[in-house]
């Protein structure tokens, strides 16, 4: 070979460019996923405030803080924020982060399609954001904005809500191709499908999800459009056109958009229990089935969402028993995770706590989801705060919680410094203690009656919305706890070794900590060994 | 051991609101009618269920967590699976949810059951009240939130039923079926009143149905449980279960305004007691989007002061009064005021904030405004 190709082939293993275009124009996994993850913990302070100003206004009857106009913007908002700016994109960026090192690949197989995908976020939320300063202030019609009222009745804004929605729709269709091509093609000799770890296995099934829903999403909004610019009348009853179909065509995104929040959440916890349970997996072929028949479920129950709206029997029927169904492979893998526990060797590290809250809480979230299910029940129930309890417990002590044990489980991977255990344990206990004392009682508020999204309340909800206030506060103090521990890690935490946890699996713990910038550029060879991680 | 005493307090915890509060203010309601008993019912077999459910995970967890702590010398098992345990416990899985989903199921049916009523209601959302319209006796009225902006503003003490009052409530018959027809007019709304378990959306363009009788008199409260705007949060529902000759009378008293406000639309009406009348009825309906200064809030809400229609258009002005306008919040008031109201609420407006110096200061009589009916005709 010629020394001109020698010398470039060298330039590839220069570590990454210097200043702010090695983070503009990477295409490395590692930073595309620190990116991912640095941009939602943003957004989780962003959409956390606004969880506060909604505490602070409902922390006594009568008129707070803010306007009840302002209010409906702060409920839209903190929805729309903590769904598709938190949540996904934490979970896109472990995804970046952890499937190359989980399934000894250099990079992601498609990576300036991760550039892009990456940075058409931060403008979808800038468009989304902007609407607060605009005339007529932040779309107000809720997260999961029903038409007409997000369409004839909308502020004038609505227009940079589709257009902000449309974007990102765009980075979640671009980021699980990436994760499919990355997953089907590139895993490591001898790493067959059913020897991937199970991280690797639940984003696998939420990419599919996520392929088939963010266009129907996407549709939506389209049609939106369409009605307030164009004049048509999908959802005008005026115009001949039908509101229950937006309902229908928002639940069938949404309900499946709901199990993509939490399926890699089932990766984390799993790798988290048995690495501190110093035991393989229990059951682990039945996890992956689990996942599926979950993903595969979530796409026949989206009318559960719609007890109310006056369906046929025979509908409320078939989404009560569909959606019971689900509580079967849950089942399954709460059992699962609590088998792998059984006769192990248990540590309580600051990963392992999380995780096991995450196990316990997302049963409870699971239980009250099983009660709403109850289709005559859910009469009652829906639409007030017993629904806002429920969904908060399988998304904060569920989802979020999931994301905080993968940051404490893998950050020392990830930085090569070990993050302050104490403070890491407080943070825990902090959080664990205010999640329960803000959305447990929110249960006892919905039974007795209290609508969700509503700026005032009655006398009789008083007591327990003060409550709700005060832990909602203690949970948003305890996150900037969790920002100082692991800016402390990274820049005094103590050298972490290779293998960080002692009962870690897997490949990314046979790199070094902090991994080389490349890494894997020659895979290894799994034909003789175990690879599930 | 310090485990104990975190278990301890967690329950402390979770006990906690029981203590300081009566079950009845933290549960369902039992309701008041025999299909919300059995909803009822359903819930709180569903519900210890699910709390024995959770009890056993969440114990088990605690044993687990206590028993298999990392010891010297104990080495953890390796076994990864048992194909009969797992299915075993998927059957009992499906065996429980079979449990639930019978008597759910039958509950259903109980619930669904659309026949004709005794009295049939069409009840319709507006943003932000309700309108009740009493199908056989043509009998029709809007029901708007009764606490004062005052209580809401924390300067005037709030009362018990604070945001659960209305100026008119929901009149129907004890021992009687009754039918509500639910609809709405402009965004999706929903009108739920627990004592009866009825909670349906009211939806432009569909009527649902519901129903429900009630053997004993009462009051019964309830709110809009669908978001439906700025003031989703003041649109209560309260409905008054009265004995059937008090029903009858409350429908002939309807009857009579009715005739009494037709006889008022012919009188001659002076400029001053239209100004005052129209205040009161800004106040209550139009306050919300348009302002007490009349500055509205726009883009979405426009200023009615210096507003050129208000000041100089009469006509248009009635005609935005009695039909709405299309595609914005305001909607027609033809059928929720009398015309004396249409009429003094135009004049209050023409002749308030200064639009009377600044435009042609022309009032409406009620008579215009029965003449603009009459010619739609």
């Amino acid at each position: 070979m010629s020394a001109v190709i020698e010398g470039h082939h060298d330039d590839h293993h220069h570590g990454p460019a210097k200043g702010i275009t090695r983070w503009l124009y990477t295409t490395n996994h590692k930073d595309i996923g620190s990116l991912y993850l640095w941009f939602s913990f943003i957004m989780l302070f962003i959409g956390g405030a606004m969880a506060m100003v909604i505490r602070a206004e409902l922390f006594e009857p009568g008129s707070q803080i803010v306007s009840p106009e302002f209010y409906n913007q702060m409920v839209t908002n903190h929805g729309l924020i903590m769904v598709f700016g938190v949540i996904m994109p934490a979970f896109v960026g472990l995804a970046n982060w952890l499937i190359p090192m989980q399934i000894g690949a250099p990079d992601m197989a498609l990576p300036r399609l991760n550039n892009l995908s990456f940075w058409i976020l931060p403008a979808a939320f800038g468009v989304l954001l902007a609407t607060f300063f605009m005339e007529g202030g932040a779309p107000n019609f809720g997260w999961t904005f029903y038409a007409p009222l997000s369409t004839e009745y909308a502020p004038p804004t609505v227009t940079y809500f589709i257009f902000a929605v449309h974007i990102m729709g765009a980075s979640s269709i671009m980021g699980s191709i990436n994760v499919i091509t990355t997953i089907l093609n590139m895993r490591a000799p001898g790493m067959t499908l059913m020897k991937m770890p199970l991280f690797v296995w639940s984003w696998l099934i939420t990419a599919y999800l996520l392929i088939a829903v963010m266009p129907v999403l996407a549709g939506a909004v389209t049609m939106m459009l369409m009605d307030i610019h164009f004049g048509t009348s999908f959802f005008k009853a005026g115009g001949g056109g039908d509101p229950v179909l937006f309902q229908h065509i928002f639940w069938f995104f949404g309900h499946p958009e709901v199990y993509i929040m939490i399926l890699p959440a089932f990766g984390i916890v799993s790798h988290i229990i048995e690495t501190f349970s110093r035991k393989p997996i229990f059951g682990y072929d039945s996890m992956v089935y689990a996942i599926a028949s979950i993903a595969l479920l979530s796409f026949v129950v989206w009318a559960h969402h719609m007890f109310t709206v006056g369906m046929p029997i025979a509908g409320e029927l078939f989404f009560m028993y569909s959606t019971m169904l689900i509580a079967i492979p849950t089942g399954v893998k709460v059992f699962n995770w609590l088998s792998t526990m059984f006769k192990g060797s248990l540590t309580f590290e600051t990963p392992m706590l999380f995780a096991i809250a995450f196990v316990a809480l997302f049963t409870i979230g699971g239980l009250s989801g099983l009660m709403l299910a109850i289709a005559p029940a859910d009469f009652q129930y829906h639409d007030t705060y017993f629904v806002v309890a429920h969904f908060h417990y399988v998304l904060v002590p569920g989802a979020l919680f999931s994301i905080i044990a993968a940051v404490y489980y893998w950050l020392p991977k990830w930085t090569g410094y070990m993050y302050d255990e104490f403070m890491g344990k407080t943070h825990f206990w902090l959080s664990f203690v205010s999640v329960n004392l803000t959305f447990f009682p929110m249960h006892f508020v919905g039974l007795a009656g209290m609508p969700r999204r509503i700026p005032d309340y009655a006398m009789q909800f008083a007591d327990y919305n003060m409550i709700v206030s005060v832990g909602a506060f203690l949970f948003g103090l305890s996150q900037l706890l969790f920002l100082y521990v692991v800016l402390k890690a990274i820049f005094y935490g103590k050298k972490a070794t290779g293998q960080v946890w002692e009962g870690a699996q897997g490949l990314e713990w046979t790199l070094d900590s902090p991994p080389a910038y490349h890494t894997f550029e020659t895979p290894p060879n799994l034909e003789a060994g175990e690879a599930k991680g | 051991m310090y485990l104990k005493k975190l278990i301890l307090c967690l329950t402390a915890l979770f006990l906690a609101p029981l203590s300081f509060s009566a079950w009845d203010d933290i549960n369902m309601t039992p309701g008041v009618n025999a299909i919300a008993q059995e909803i009822f019912g359903l819930h709180m077999t569903i519900f210890w269920i699910c709390v024995v459910i959770g009890a056993l995970v969440l114990g088990f967890m605690v044993f687990l967590i206590i028993k298999y702590r990392k010891k010297e010398g104990v080495e953890p098992a390796d076994f990864d699976d048992n194909p009969k345990l797992e299915l075993t416990w998927t059957i009992l899985f499906a065996v429980i949810l079979v449990g639930m989903a019978i008597p759910a199921t039958t509950t259903m049916i109980k619930a669904y059951d659309d026949e004709e009523g005794d009295i049939n209601i069409l009840i319709t959302g507006h943003q932000w009240k309700w309108q009740y319209e009493y199908m056989e006796d043509e009998v029709s009225f809007f029901s708007n939130l009764l606490t004062s902006l005052d209580a809401r503003n924390n300067i005037a003490p709030k009362t018990e039923n604070y945001l659960l009052e209305v100026d008119e409530p929901l009149v129907i018959p004890v021992n009687k079926r009754v039918r509500f027809l639910i609809t709405a007019n402009d965004v999706i709304h929903s009108w739920w009143v627990p004592d009866f378990a009825v909670k349906q959306d009211a939806i432009p363009g569909f009527i649902n149905t519901a129903w429900t009788y009630i053997d004993e008199p009462g009051v019964y409260r309830g709110q809009c449980t669908e978001l439906c705007g700025v003031y989703h949060g003041y649109m209560p529902i309260v409905v008054k279960a009265v004995s059937d000759s008090e029903y009858k009378d409350f429908i002939q008293g309807k009857r009579d305004l009715k005739a009494q406000q037709a006889l008022l639309t012919e009188k001659l009406w002076e400029t001053d007691e239209l100004f005052a009348i129209g205040e009161e009825v800004y106040l209550k309906n139009c306050v919300a989007c348009h302002q007490v200064n009349g500055a509205g809030i726009p883009p979405v809400f426009p200023a009615l002061a210096g507003s050129e229609i208000v000041m100089n258009d009469k006509g248009r002005q009635v005609e935005i009064l009695m039909e709405g306008v299309q595609g914005a919040a305001m909607q027609s008031y033809a059928e929720q005021l009398t015309e004396v109201e249409i009429a003094a609420v135009i004049t209050y407006t023409r002749k308030a904030w200064g639009n009377d110096a600044g435009g042609d200061g022309e009032i409406v009589v009620p008579k215009e405004i029965l003449d603009y009916k009459n010619n739609k005709l």
